[in-house]
């Protein structure tokens, strides 16, 4: 009870009930195409705060985060048509599949630090890309995977819509615990002061990798929301725009705020669906809409309304 | 017996001089890159899209000036030339304001820089193809010792070492790359002798664009002219410079020639999986130095 205490005040509970409640009622007022779209924020909002976890919590440099989700959204899409085992398994096993990888990227990334960190990440990240892309007979290179099969129960768009909501609700809530636990505590302490932690007997690296792997199991979560909703995956999901964009959520809503990113994510989906409406150069805006963030909001919407849950990151020279 | 080892020792010595044509436009783009990164410390992302915008150029000037040889190489001096002075624009009423940032901040400026470049590429050329031919007497090949070789890989063969050279002569010889040097390893240090770093980094930044709008220009005529074209160099071009060592520009030319090379003998051996052989070495070197081969500025 005390540690409940501690994690949640009474207003953020009662905002959260209040949400969960909103969102469960939603679909019955609601057109196909919006739950949807909602199911697919959902699954992005999820990507987007398991990446602050290791960017605004942690201070790594993760630029290339996308190449987890899109290798849970490939383990689940493999495991369900090549195993023929039942579906439900591969919803297990592909967020492990991307805790693997996170393990074997970050055992040669995080013995490097900030931008070389970020830029190794780049680079290794776009390897997992390319053979992807190239390795047709496995991955269906360029064209993905299309038809996979989703259980029944959460085969229809409302189904989906009420998985993806609970899975998200749940995993938000667990990394909500694991940022305020110890764990999450140190995190935070080397993402200030790398230095002192590592001269007080914090073993840096290891956090760091822990804390990578941590991300990509929940990016990898988020990666089979993806499918569950779309019923394909495609090269696209790990390629390094993809990842920039969800960079940009993260700013857009505040990476020094837990539901930042969640934010960011909102408001770039709701947006880029209804601009692609009405033009083709979506990314024009994108990129116009960024330079206008970064010279006069660089710490997010929610800096506007509150004040920050963290101390801002120090320049290095 | 003879006969086949004859065609495989012919192919191997083609592929060896494809793989070094390659090699020449890799090497000029991540030279310019790890310039920008080895100074500025920035990954400008950019850089590609800037690739691409120099080979559109060449294109259009090139049919501006008449399909002549004049005109080609009118084109191939005016269009980097304009890419450096996008670049210098951007930087001066944009870019400047952000040095004192996150490393985060500048990276994802230029990823909306490149996605604005993008787009407006889309918007002036059009998602169309576009090609461009050589002048004459760069067409066609001609046979080194009864293998035939194309002109064209022969003059970017030699423009490899004029751009090496001319960098080496840069920043080992004139007064503002020794300026960028020291800014490299100490910009407060730089400033505080009095001299001004922003405009010293304005002139790296610069120069590293021209090298991509080189790149660009000079790879106009060996491929089509497409969007995407900017997502394929980018990211063999970070591969080379962090294989190469940030910032330094022999790691560049030692990382354009283990890509170029793997790559193009990768195609003579297993040609579906010829992408994998570059990565493959790239990742070697990682596991063993994964700072790169060369010593970096910084």
């Amino acid at each position: 009870m005390i540690l409940y205490n501690a994690l949640f005040s009474k207003k953020t509970i009662i905002i959260g009930i209040v949400l969960l409640v909103a969102f469960l009622l939603l679909p019955y007022f609601l057109t196909r195409f919006y739950i949807y779209l909602l199911a697919l924020i959902f699954a992005i909002c999820l990507l987007a705060t398991s990446l602050n976890m290791v960017l605004g919590f942690g201070g790594m440099y993760q630029f290339h985060h996308a190449v987890f989700y899109g290798f849970g959204a490939y383990a689940f899409a493999l495991f369900v048509t090549k195993s023929g085992l039942p579906i439900w398994i591969g919803y297990v096993i592909a967020p492990f599949c991307s805790a693997l990888l996170g393990l074997v990227l970050g055992l040669i990334t995080v013995r490097l630090t900030q931008l070389y960190f970020g830029m190794l990440q780049l680079s290794l990240g776009s390897l997992v890309w390319a053979i992807t892309y190239r390795w047709y007979s496995f991955t269906g290179g360029d064209d993905g995977i299309h038809g996979i099969p989703i259980p029944d129960l959460i085969g229809s768009s409302t189904g989906a819509y009420y998985f993806n909501l609970i899975v998200t609700a749940a995993c938000l809530l667990l990394m909500y615990i694991i940022v305020n636990s110890p764990f999450g505590r140190t995190f935070q302490g080397i993402r200030d002061n790398p230095e002192r932690c590592e001269a007080v007997g914090i073993n840096v690296q290891r956090q760091q990798l822990v804390g990578q792997i941590i991300a990509a199991f929940f990016a990898g979560i988020a990666g089979t929301l993806f499918v569950t909703i779309e019923g394909s995956v495609f090269p696209d999901l790990m390629f390094w725009t993809f990842s920039m964009e969800t960079l940009i959520m993260c700013l857009l809503g505040g990476w020094f705020f837990f539901m930042g990113p969640a934010l960011g994510a909102v408001i770039i989906i709701t947006v880029r669906t209804f601009v692609g409406i009405y033009t083709e150069y979506w990314t024009l805006i994108l990129g116009l809409v960024l330079m206008l963030l970064i010279f006069f909001l660089p710490e997010g919407v929610l800096s506007l309304f509150f004040k920050k849950d963290v101390p801002s990151e120090k320049k290095e020279g | 017996m003879e006969f086949a080892t004859n065609i495989s020792l012919a192919s191997l010595f083609q592929q060896v001089l494809v793989g070094l044509s390659r090699t020449t436009i890799l090497f000029i783009v991540a030279s310019g890159l790890s310039l920008v990164l080895g100074v500025l410390r920035i990954p400008n992302v950019a850089h590609g899209s800037l690739y691409m915008v120099g080979a559109f150029m060449t294109y259009t000037f090139a049919s501006l000036f008449g399909q002549s040889a004049l005109g080609f190489w009118l084109a191939l001096t005016v269009a980097p030339l304009g890419v450096a002075l996008i670049s210098f624009l951007v930087e001066r009423s944009l870019f400047c304001h952000l040095y004192e940032r996150e490393h985060m901040m500048l990276l994802l400026f230029t990823f909306a820089f490149s996605l604005v470049i993008g787009d407006m590429v889309k918007l002036i050329w059009g998602s169309d193809y576009r090609s461009l031919t050589a002048p004459l007497f760069l067409q066609g090949s001609f046979s080194i010792s009864g293998f035939p070789f194309p002109r064209y890989n022969l003059f970017l063969l030699m423009m490899g070492p004029l751009v090496a050279a001319g960098l080496w002569f840069l920043t080992n010889k004139t007064k503002i790359g020794k300026i960028a040097r020291a800014a490299a390893v100490d910009r407060e240090m730089v400033g505080a002798i009095g001299i001004n770093v922003s405009g010293v980094f304005a002139a790296v930044f610069v120069i590293g664009c021209y090298l991509a709008g080189l790149g660009g220009a000079l790879v106009a005529p060996t491929q089509n002219i497409t969007q995407g074209m900017d997502h394929a160099i980018i990211i063999e071009a970070f591969l080379i410079v962090i294989i190469g060592g940030l910032g330094n520009i022999w790691g560049a030319l030692l990382g354009a020639l283990i890509f170029g090379l793997t790559d193009s003998i990768g195609i003579l051996l297993l040609p579906q999986f010829a992408i994998v052989f570059p990565y493959m070495a790239v990742v070697i070197v990682l596991i063993f130095r994964p700072k790169g081969l060369l010593k970096s500025t910084w």
